[in-house]
């Protein structure tokens, strides 16, 4: 007996060694089979945590990346929807077997300047010229109506918001279906009036305002505000109606631009009336 | 003496996240695999108790081994390594023993001496890992090409680590 503590503790090195090697390889072994793994993996509590944490931070350092995603995948699902396409009639439909073919296309834009308190206001984007974008293209974001493209450099633009004097967007009650126009004059910078409704059209405080897709300009049924107030004045057949516009326009961040593939030939047929 | 604890212990859990959270993700073709927390084993100073080398071998292997769910594997080899260690070190003793307060570094034993140290332990770690790992295929070849190419990647790192210990005080 005492041989053998004598020769346990002169190698206690080695032996502490095959127990220690013993017990890793029992774990190895036992690792294989199901149920320990379960335990012991990496979806270990401890580990599990600090790997989420670890992704929540990388997540941080794409966002700018993914938001710049997210924002051209989009515009390209906008430009999807059913609402940009016309449905084709007659003997088309039949030959080509197509369903829709498309009206609008939309481009995602990133807004790098915008005004709100000039009597004419300019929002200027990051998309040009080289981007096929021309003067003229409407511009909206998720939110609603933003304005029309005025002036084109190589690699921006700017876009004359409806906060803009001379900015008039052809706009029609939801419910009713009647037509105006959306003027802003200076002031508040949420606000917009709504110009041609005749005294007959029964209005409602909330009835929502959209655009009609007359100037070819914006698809139609894009939201622009709601109704807040209207009266009338005396002696005089229209309303004045006080809009809320849909559009912060001092939170813009990403907009589409939206090309019509048809106004041009819109545009053509439509001056033929007039040489007229 | 405390300092020297809290020095190892910081050292101890900083490269455990550091082969767990980003160097397991470094791989170059499955060959260059680096496994830079060996270098614990290696850097223990000379007078470390045998039996808290080998506990501190499995502890560090085992934990390592949590972030990859290999359980045993890494406890394992880092087991083995620190068994070998031992006996390098007899081995390698200079006439008259360590001199006090030396660790195992270059700049207390020299290149030559501790390239051969390092690139022994890590060799032998590496070989045992990746035989253990690739346990029951018949790739003998492949798994020792691996051995040698992250023996060489680990020990680059493990250099690297070297230059982060120098004294500044030798120098002047």
């Amino acid at each position: 007996m005492k041989n053998l503590i004598r020769f346990l503790t002169k190698n206690s090195f080695v032996f502490l060694f095959l127990f220690l090697l013993f017990i890793s390889f029992a774990l190895l072994v036992q690792n294989n089979n199901y149920q320990s793994s379960k335990v012991f993996n990496s979806s270990n509590f401890l580990v599990g945590n600090l790997y989420s944490t670890v992704n929540n931070v990388n997540d941080y350092f794409n966002l700018k990346e993914v938001n710049a995603k997210l924002a051209e995948q989009n515009a390209k699902l906008q430009s999807t929807q059913i609402g940009t396409f016309s449905k084709i009639k007659g003997i088309i439909l039949e030959i080509n077997d197509t369903l829709y073919f498309q009206k609008y296309v939309c481009t995602a834009a990133k807004v790098v300047n915008s005004t709100t308190n000039k009597r004419v206001n300019y929002i200027t984007i990051d998309k040009g010229a080289a981007n096929g974008i021309e003067a003229g293209m409407g511009v909206v974001s998720l939110k609603g109506v933003i304005g029309t493209v005025k002036n084109v450099s190589e690699n921006f633009c700017s876009v004359m918001s409806v906060l803009h004097e001379e900015n008039a967007v052809s706009a029609k009650i939801k419910k009713s279906g009647y037509i105006g126009s959306l003027v802003w004059e200076l002031g508040d910078y949420r606000m917009a009036q709504l110009e041609g409704i005749p005294n007959h059209v029964k209005l409602n405080i909330g009835d929502e305002i959209i655009t009609t897709g007359y100037s070819m300009v914006y698809p139609e049924g894009i939201k622009i505000g709601k109704v807040v107030d209207f009266y009338l004045p005396e002696g005089n057949n229209f309303y004045n109606i006080d809009i809320e516009l849909s559009v912060d326009y001092k939170s813009l961040s990403y907009v589409f631009i939206i090309k019509s593939w048809m106004k041009k030939e819109k545009k053509e047929l439509e001056a033929l009336n007039d040489v007229k | 003496m405390i300092r020297d604890l809290l020095k190892y212990a910081f050292h101890f859990f900083l490269l455990i996240l550091f082969q767990g959270l980003i160097l397991n993700n470094v791989e170059f073709g499955g060959y260059f695999v680096p496994f830079l927390y060996v270098v614990f084993i290696i850097a223990l100073p000379f007078e470390t108790p045998n039996w808290i080398v080998l506990i501190l071998g499995f502890v560090l292997g085992f934990l390592i081994d949590c972030f990859t769910s290999t359980l045993g594997m890494h406890a394992s080899a880092t087991v083995f390594v620190a068994f070998c260690r031992y006996y390098l070190l007899e081995r390698l003793a200079p006439r008259g023993g360590y001199s006090l307060n030396a660790t195992p570094s270059i700049q207390d034993m020299g290149m030559g001496w501790y390239l051969f140290y390092a690139v022994s332990l890590i060799f032998l770690h590496h070989l045992f890992l990746f035989y253990i790992e690739s346990f029951k295929s018949t790739q003998f070849f492949y798994t020792f090409g691996r051995v040698l190419a992250s023996t060489f990647f680990t020990l680059i790192l493990v250099l690297i680590v070297q230059l982060f210990n120098y004294k500044s005080s030798k120098t002047i």
